[in-house]
């Protein structure tokens, strides 16, 4: 249960790439007197690897069928959050904005309104592989609030229950667990603590530095298994004041403050992500945790932290809804797209590049790897995939109940304030009534008095 | 007249731009990233209601007070004072040891520290050997942690320029205070503190500017957290800026940074009147 120091790498890395004006060569474009060139940006970290696998591999195939184009990777060594920081700063100037670039699905309506992303309508309709690949639900992912279509989804996730059965079986716990309400989570995680003193009982992200996961595979996971949701979609207005969101917020008090939880200074640390799944969980440390399908990926033999064992030890149940109500299990679903900067002097190959990284092969490995839900069918069907992993049809399945996050353009801003409310809560600073009225407050000043409603 | 040119380029530049985008909803992304409005002080009637923003005031204020102005700067004072007095030797170990850790690149001394009070750093292990519980010292006292770590990284330029000041002050004069009776606090007070009174100027100034900046430190160590409790104003900038995609917000509060600078220089320069004889 050591704490790691290895937190700061990335952001020295961060810092440095700061530093040196965030103008790596070859940016922007087709200055090579020889041929063309573009430039894709992603995200890469120790924890996270298979996207870096993937462009590797998209660059090869591509330039073997371009030889006249050069792909110039740039990996961007950061988490969640300064990811999304240091790709909106490269987009703001036409110097540094990459061609092509693996972006959140949340981020595709406020980046195309903020004119970072190219319409790709024209190219998919020539593109065969989107009518007869592509699934139509999953292609909403990368629709801006235009009606264009800006990005092509490269998978999509759920999100559940994982917990450990050699740890419920020392605790007493029955396996397989099924719990119906979000008090017997409670209850399973009192007991694992009562007899292995030493082990994380149940972990849920929250706060700031687990960015986006705090909310999503976090707050919403409890939030949309209660009666309320974060906005009303047929009115267009972002709800406060709801019990749901006092609930929410306090089973994250429950856990943190109960000692149900890791201790707060760990969960805060911005590689806890990578402690929890590649460390504690291996060494039968975690009872169990929230988490997305893609933590699998974790412990595949070419993952970052190789656990062969897990498929025997790790197993996956629905998050129930708060007191069992219909549909009895809840879920979110997200993913990750890639998209064409704006102002790239070379359209035609950045979206040939796209094609070629998500044709039907690189989609498969990429999706098996990476353990995402598939956007594509004919990957969905692929035996390949079905019998890539034991919890590959558990976590598609979850598609039925699945939740999305609302898709306005302040949603990124909205999330923000949602972790914030979790770490006053987590740490104890504040009551949950307390930050449920701040994050009221910061909502209603964000979008104005008649965008809200209570709930 | 080049120079001139270069500083208004380099210097104003930025700062006009920074006031100018604190009156706009600019923003990192949506359509206010692409057509940002003016929208007058409305920023700033954001930040004078934001509960965030006192607390943020009073940490950066406790961080200036503490750790520069009472921390580096009387410990810088009192390090020069002594090594004027002792032999070359302790001289040169202990002014090496106090600039290593100034001329370390932030980040690398941010990363340091980090490791230092990390809750399985250097800290924790060497109160393990008087068998003292481990303290979560980042978690638990963030603004102490941070405060130490400053004083540590910057007591170095206050004691370089102490000695240099010292060195101007002519030995026939602390003589004859020495004939006249006076001790050697009464020296130090009297004599020694009036004549090198333009150095303590300088000195605060610069620190205090240097302090009001520092980012890197704090960022590393506590990233401003847990819960801002250790969110000073650089770090909150770069929370609504960054963070939130808030940029004209983000530099309504650089300017404030600015202003609170600004009444700082204008207040060693008022009370310390640099410049004047004495």
């Amino acid at each position: 249960m050591r704490r790691s120091i290895s937190r700061a790498v990335p952001i020295i890395l961060i810092l440095t790439l700061g530093a040196t004006g965030c103008a790596p060569e070859g940016s922007g474009g087709s200055e090579n007197a020889d041929g063309e060139s573009i430039t894709v940006a992603y995200q890469t970290t120790s924890a996270f690897i298979q996207v870096d696998a993937l462009m590797k591999k998209a660059k090869e195939d591509f330039e073997s069928a371009n030889p006249d184009v050069t792909v110039n990777l740039e990996p961007i060594q950061a988490e969640e959050n300064d990811y999304a920081t240091k790709l909106a700063l490269m987009q703001r100037s036409p110097d540094t904005a990459p061609d092509v670039f693996y972006e959140d699905s949340f981020r595709v309506r406020p980046d195309a309104e903020a004119g970072y992303l190219l319409a790709l309508d024209d190219y998919l309709a020539e593109w065969e592989d989107w009518d007869t690949g592509f699934i139509d639900s999953a292609k909403q992912a990368g629709v801006g609030s235009d009606g264009s279509t800006y990005a092509v989804p490269m998978g999509t996730d759920t999100r559940a229950l994982w917990y450990n059965k050699e740890v419920f079986a020392q605790a007493g716990l029955p396996v397989p667990w099924e719990p119906k309400t979000w008090d017997d989570i409670l209850s399973a995680a009192e007991t694992v603590k009562a007899a292995i003193p030493e082990a994380v009982p149940f972990n849920i992200y929250s706060g700031t530095g687990m960015g986006e996961a705090a909310s999503m595979q976090g707050f919403e996971m409890l939030l949309y298994g209660t009666e309320d949701t974060l906005y009303d979609d047929d009115e267009g207005k972002w709800i406060v004041g709801s019990q749901g969101f006092k609930d929410s917020l306090q089973f994250v008090s429950d856990v943190y403050v109960g000692g149900l939880g890791p201790e707060v200074a760990e969960a805060l640390d911005s590689n806890y992500y990578q402690q929890l799944n590649g460390e504690w969980y291996p060494a039968n440390q975690v009872g169990a945790s929230i988490d997305g399908s893609w933590i699998a990926g974790n412990w595949l033999a070419d993952g970052p932290t190789p656990w062969p064992e897990w498929s025997e030890v790790m197993a996956v149940t629905p998050m129930p809804t708060q007191d069992g109500g219909e549909p009895g299990a809840t879920s979110m679903s997200g993913g990750w797209t890639l998209a064409v900067g704006a102002g790239t002097d070379n359209p035609d190959a950045a979206f040939d590049f796209i094609s070629t990284a998500l044709n039907k092969e690189n989609s498969l490995s990429y999706n098996v790897n990476a353990s995402q839900v598939p956007v594509r069918s004919d990957v969905a069907e692929d035996p390949e995939f079905t019998e890539s992993s034991p919890v590959s049809g558990f976590f598609s399945d979850l598609v039925e109940v699945t939740n999305y996050r609302p898709t306005t353009s302040d949603y990124a801003e909205i999330s923000g304030n949602i972790q914030q409310a979790m770490e006053a809560v987590m740490t104890g600073e504040q009551s949950v009534d307390e930050a449920a009225a701040a994050y009221d407050e910061a909502v209603t000043s964000l979008v104005g008095e008649e965008n809200v409603s209570q709930g | 007249m080049p120079a001139v040119l270069l500083l208004l380029l380099f210097m104003l530049g930025p700062v006009l731009w920074s006031i100018w985008g604190s009156f706009t909803n600019a923003a990192l992304s949506g359509s206010a990233a692409s057509e940002p409005r003016f929208i007058g002080v409305d920023n700033y009637v954001a930040l004078l209601t934001d509960p965030d923003f006192p607390n943020a005031v009073w940490l950066t204020v406790v961080f200036l007070l503490v750790s520069a102005v009472i921390g580096q700067n009387f410990l810088g004072l009192g390090l020069a004072l002594l090594m004027a007095k002792a032999p070359k030797a302790v001289r040169s170990v202990v002014g090496t040891t106090v600039v290593a850790a100034w001329v370390l690149p932030e980040i690398v001394a941010a990363f340091a520290c980090y490791a230092f009070f990390s809750s399985d750093g250097t800290l924790n292990a060497l109160t393990g050997l008087a068998g003292i519980e481990p303290v979560e010292w980042l978690f638990a006292y963030p603004m102490i942690a941070v405060i130490l770590a400053n004083i540590w990284r910057g007591t170095a330029f206050s004691m370089m320029i102490y000695e240099a000041a010292l060195n101007d002050v002519a030995p026939e004069i602390t003589e004859a205070a020495v004939i006249d009776g006076a001790g050697s606090w009464k020296r130090l007070a009297y004599v020694t503190i009036p004549m090198i009174r333009n150095s303590i100027s300088t000195n605060l100034m610069l620190i205090t500017l240097q302090t009001l900046s520092v980012f890197t430190l704090i960022f590393v160590m506590t990233s401003g957290g847990p819960n801002q409790r250790s969110t000073t104003l650089p770090l909150f900038a770069y929370a609504e800026a960054f963070g939130l995609g808030k940029i004209g917000y983000g530099t309504a509060i650089a300017t404030v940074m600015l202003l609170l600078g600004a009444v700082f220089s204008f207040l060693y320069i008022r009370v310390l009147k640099p410049g004047g004889s004495s």
